[in-house]
């Protein structure tokens, strides 16, 4: 039960042999108007892992994605990318389509603006839509697609570029629980048939057991990496009958109480009768 | 049709039709004097017998209210983009043209008719007011883009040019025809007010100028044709501009969605 590790300002250890894609080190980052979002974060990511980022609001948890994306550049400390950055996908917490062309034509975007030409990305388009399960959706507006559906062409646009790296700030957090089991499982799937890396933000407990190889715990103000949890699963991929073994509750349980030591509080304490 | 839609056409038509009416009966109740108020039949007589002149005239509004819009369209736009450059642009532009926006055109207009040529003098009046909500709306609009799309752009390295034309500009369109259809109103009323200010100088010969003409010969209904023909003409203005930005949003916008169903 105790699989906690409890990070200082070391790295994390590394257990398995990959080397990691990349590496923050000792990464501040303070805003302009003097709030720190990140304090001294270590952080290492692997190839092909799935990653989540669990804390609570303000630990700066989405700040780790911008500065993955380089939308941002840390104040302190370094990045350090094994490779040149490779080929990023990002998915946002909100679907974020131009509302005024239709599904095809946001997901062809990345491509677009790398300058290829419709008929050209055609092929790679209509490969991302059977990906998320929307094929035949090509002409269909975004406010004609309910919100589980938007935010898969928000993922279709991403997986076009065909990326190594996927960056997830939060995607399925605006959703319906029902929607949103749907999308993890579809996710895990998709993630095993891709092969890539994803780094996955993430207030839910249950969303980052269910779909992550590993979760860094992170703490607020200032946002910091306080634990980490390898999770595992008796089948990859996940399927949906993984949210029925032990091995989940259990990890669940640990992670529900790493993130209420993250939050400074005591963990509860489970009832009088509770079954484990 | 639906009963909405018959009670949204059948109610307004009945009032328009019992308020004619009772002008009508009261007018001939009281044998009021038609240089005093005169009866909308025979404002509709008069607007039948003078329509050679008055069709003149309002071609001549038309015309200047029209080109007034497109040139504030094409400067605003213009402006618009280039305060999007630049904010040392803005701030040093801005302010004017909000100064020139709370002037009254009233109060310019006899400057202008004396520097200007009044055909000329009255287009840059209606032109002046129909410029300051098209800058305004599409400079707001061209500032509103979803600032999470700005991010996706900048990641996947767009230039300037594909993050204006791919996102600036579709995210202003909405607010650009919202000025559009505010201008398109005030471009009329700004033709208007400058005809009747170059009126008096005893040129012109728009419809504002036939009201005054009219005036000064006790012609009343003659002014009331003409009075109707601007209304007329505002009214058709204002549903060609709602048609076009309905026709541009259909498709995507959040205001059109009431239309559907």
């Amino acid at each position: 039960m105790n699989k906690i590790a409890t990070l200082t300002t070391n790295e994390i250890q590394v257990r398995q042999a990959p080397p990691p894609l990349v590496t923050l080190r000792g990464v501040d980052k303070v805003f302009a108007n003097q709030v720190t979002a990140l304090c001294g974060l270590n952080l290492d990511i692997r190839a092909g892992e799935f990653l989540s980022l669990l804390g609570p609001s303000g630990c700066g948890k989405s700040t780790v994605l911008r500065l993955l994306a380089g939308l941002a550049g840390p104040t302190r400390g370094e990045i350090i990318w094994r490779t040149n950055r490779p080929e990023l996908g990002f998915v946002f917490q909100e679907p974020t389509l131009t509302p005024w062309s239709d599904v095809f034509t946001n997901v062809w975007l990345p491509l677009r603006l790398a300058g290829v030409s419709k008929e050209k990305a055609r092929p790679r388009v209509e490969e991302a839509l059977e990906q998320v399960g929307l094929a035949g959706f090509a002409k269909a507006y975004p406010r004609q697609l309910s919100g589980g559906m938007k935010m898969r062409v928000s993922i279709a646009r991403a997986l076009v570029t065909r990326p190594t790296v996927m960056l997830m700030d939060e995607p399925f957090a605006a959703l319906d629980e029902i929607t949103r089991l749907k999308l993890n499982d579809d996710l895990a799937t998709l993630r095993l048939t891709l092969g890539a890396t994803v780094v996955f933000v993430t207030h839910s407990v249950f969303e980052s057991v269910y779909l992550s190889d590993r979760i860094v715990v992170m703490a607020a103000r200032p946002g910091r990496a306080v634990a980490e949890i390898v999770v595992e699963s008796p089948t990859a991929p996940r399927r949906e009958g993984f949210r029925l073994c032990k091995a989940y509750a259990d990890t669940c349980v640990q992670t529900s109480e790493a993130l209420h030591v993250a939050m400074g509080d005591r963990p509860p304490k489970m009832l009088e009768g509770g079954a484990t | 049709m639906s009963r909405d839609d018959f009670v949204g056409y059948a109610v307004p038509a009945l009032t328009l039709g019992l308020g004619l009416l009772g002008w009508e009966g009261l007018v001939r109740y009281f044998d009021i004097p038609s240089y005093l108020l005169p009866a909308p039949s025979l404002i509709i007589a008069t607007l039948i017998t003078d329509w050679p002149t008055l069709s003149a005239s309002l071609w001549v509004t038309l015309s200047i209210t029209l080109k007034a819009l497109a040139v504030a369209v094409i400067g605003s736009v213009a402006l618009a983009i280039l305060f999007a450059q630049s904010r040392i642009v803005e701030r040093a532009f801005y302010p004017f043209a909000v100064a020139m926006q709370v002037t009254p055109i009233v109060a310019i207009a006899p400057l202008l008719l004396i520097y200007l040529a009044p055909g000329v003098a009255v287009l840059v009046c209606a032109f002046l007011v129909a410029f300051f909500p098209l800058l305004a709306n599409t400079t707001l609009g061209l500032s509103s883009a979803d600032h999470n799309l700005v991010d996706l752009f900048q990641m996947y390295r767009a230039s300037r040019m594909q993050q204006f034309m791919l996102l600036r500009l579709p995210s202003a369109l909405p607010y650009f025809l919202a000025g559009l259809r505010i201008s398109g109103g005030l471009a009329l009323i700004g033709a208007i007010v400058a005809e009747i200010a170059a009126g008096s100088a005893g040129q012109g010969s728009g419809l504002a100028y036939r009201i005054v003409e009219s005036g000064f010969r006790l012609n009343i209904p003659r002014m009331f044709a003409a009075l109707l023909l601007i209304s007329i003409a505002g009214i058709t203005i204002h549903l060609l501009l709602t048609a076009l930005s309905h026709w541009l949003l259909r498709d995507w916008h959040d205001s059109e969605r009431g239309r559907e169903s």
